[in-house]
């Protein structure tokens, strides 16, 4: 049995203490200090290549950092923690398995276990709550390899979830949907976070869709972290800074663009949407 | 009635030793290979299969050159080539080709042991025996081993079920759970060693894939749940080997030889006929479906 773990006010849920990641001389991530509390929606942004997913493997416990320290709830980091959900990019499945999607979601709850699984009509409950608390009960028993990317995406929140998380972690949720199913599913997890008090921390390319329900963004570029409300991070000063060269950061119609700025050498560039960057080194 | 069971099962079918003991030895080692199949199918790792089954052969025909159980050979060899490409590649890419070599130098070395026993033990029959199996001349002393191999394949595969599923799935995400993710896949490609092996002795190294992977692929069309997947994927797979081994028996009464046809023929012959139906099944509601959605 699941016992709830008690978080006081106040307590930060994850808190990286000036950790650093270096492989063959080269550091990937250098003094990141973060500090995430109960409920919060974090939008974790930045190019390709700055360490989104290093950091994401750090919190998961798959990677030790060189130096510093990571801590969940005052604890060391550790791999299989279930007070942490982790939602991957993409499911690549064989569309012909044998898979509903209750039996993907139900894998959240004790996949990791040994053995088969026993019907039971507690388990079942609790994979149906989840399944409806994400919108995903009215294809239940539909195969996951025939479900669209958002559907799938539906799912692997809801397998996440079901370990009682305090934190969630997304990767690159929303790269592979359409723009109305990448709204749906930020709205969704923007959601549940708030009403069971989770914090969330969302990896994205364009930060857009994040803008009306993240309380924080964590912007991370050449291996170094800032961290702040939107408008006090996405300013040329701050951002300029942290890449080292000039940058601009363009308000177009309430949509935020971070380009590179006048004597970058990318001038006018996009940053964190790699559709361009093959583009700008050309 | 009995003129209509004489002309299904050729007189003495169920007096004959040797065949009760083929349907006793084909009929464990189908559906404990239709079982693993599934998930051989859906983790992608049927050239895997193939490759082990080809190093095997190499094993069976050292075995027949020291004069032991052909399985002792299929089995050990099957063994270490599984731990082989296990060890050698990790990523995707990596793994094909290191499979790929592996199987080429089996191959090479399966010829050469092939072409010593024709010449050194004097059982011309050895290649045919090995490579495409023969059944109706397995020892029941065998049985015992068979159903000892099934028996540990069985208990290993229960007791990865969930975390094999969930590796199969997404290993970062496996990894992320806690699952020991290489340790899991060691225990699955060990078992499928084990089933390999079982395979290949039955029906020949080249054509225990089909048993393998073949009811799988089939049973994976007509159902989307992975417990019944398994159960039709092993009903095939049993149902592919008896029917094979009645035809093999009842052909030996064929013109215009009378020899016998090999059973291995048989069951791979039927594997692909379900095969064939369960697609031509996947075709047909769909387009009903379509007609009476036109019709609204």
């Amino acid at each position: 049995m699941i016992s709830p773990v008690k978080v006081k006010k106040g307590d930060a849920i994850l808190s990286i203490d000036n950790i650093r990641v270096q492989f063959n001389q080269r550091y990937i991530l250098k003094d990141v200090n973060v500090q995430v509390f109960p409920g919060e929606f974090i939008g974790l942004i930045g190019p390709n290549g700055a360490g989104k997913s290093t950091l994401f493997k750090v919190i998961l416990g798959l990677l030790s950092p060189t130096q510093g320290s990571v801590r969940v709830l005052g604890r060391t980091a550790k791999r299989g923690d279930r007070l942490i959900g982790y939602v991957p990019q993409k499911l690549f499945l064989d569309p012909n398995i044998p898979l509903r999607a209750r039996d993907l979601v139900a894998l959240g709850l004790d996949g990791h276990r040994w053995g088969i699984p026993l019907p039971r009509k507690e388990r079942k409950k609790r994979v149906d709550d989840m399944l409806k608390a994400v919108d995903a009960y009215r294809f239940a028993d539909s195969p996951v390899g025939q479900l669209s990317g958002g559907e799938q995406q539906r799912l692997l929140i809801a397998q996440a979830l079901l370990t009682d998380p305090q934190l969630l972690l997304l990767d690159e949720p929303l790269s592979n949907l359409d723009i109305k199913s990448a709204y749906e599913v930020v709205n969704l997890v923007s959601r549940i976070g708030r009403e069971k008090g989770i914090a969330v921390i969302l990896v994205a390319h364009d930060m857009n869709p994040l803008l009306s329900v993240m309380d924080r963004v964590l912007y991370l570029a050449e291996g170094k972290a800032v961290m702040g409300k939107v408008e006090d991070i996405f300013r040329n000063d701050v951002l300029s800074g942290l890449y080292g060269y000039p940058v601009e950061v363009l308000h177009v119609n309430g949509r935020i663009m971070v380009v590179g700025g006048k004597n970058s050498g990318i001038n006018g560039y996009p940053l964190e949407c790699n559709c361009c960057q093959s583009e700008a080194a050309t | 009635m009995i003129y209509f069971l004489n002309l299904l099962f050729a007189p003495g079918f169920f007096q004959n030793t040797q065949v009760l003991n083929a349907l006793l030895l084909g009929g464990v080692v189908a559906a404990i290979s239709g079982v693993v199949g599934v998930f051989v199918v859906i983790r992608g790792q049927s050239f895997v299969g193939h490759a082990i089954a080809d190093f095997g052969g190499a094993g069976a025909a050292i075995a027949v050159l020291m004069g032991i159980n052909t399985l002792w050979g299929f089995l050990g060899f099957g063994v270490l080539s599984a731990a082989g490409v296990e060890l050698m590649g990790n990523r995707a890419r990596e793994h094909d080709l290191a499979t790929g070599i592996v199987l080429s130098v089996a191959l090479g070395v399966e010829s050469l042991f092939l072409y010593l026993d024709t010449h050194f033990t004097g059982q011309a029959g050895a290649p045919m025996m090995i490579l495409f199996g023969s059944i109706f001349l397995i020892k029941p002393s065998t049985l015992s081993i068979v159903v000892a191999l099934t028996a540990a394949t069985t208990a290993i595969i229960i007791t990865i079920y969930r975390p094999l599923l969930l590796c199969s799935i997404d290993p970062d995400l496996a990894l992320t759970r806690g699952v020991p993710v290489r340790i899991v896949k060691l225990l699955f490609i060990l078992l499928l060693s084990f089933v390999v092996a079982e395979g290949s002795f039955i029906i020949g190294a080249l054509l225990s894939t089909a048993l393998l992977i073949g009811p799988a692929a089939s049973a994976t069309r007509i159902t989307h749940k992975m417990g019944l997947a398994m159960l039709y994927s092993a009903v095939l797979g049993m149902s592919a080997m008896w029917i094979g081994i009645v035809l093999a028996y009842d052909s030996f009464l064929w013109p215009p030889v009378r020899r016998g046809w090999p059973v291995s023929f048989f069951v791979c012959a039927l594997i692909l006929l379900f095969y064939l139906l369960t697609r031509l099944r996947d075709k047909l509601p769909r387009s009903g479906i379509m007609m009476s959605g036109g019709g609204t």
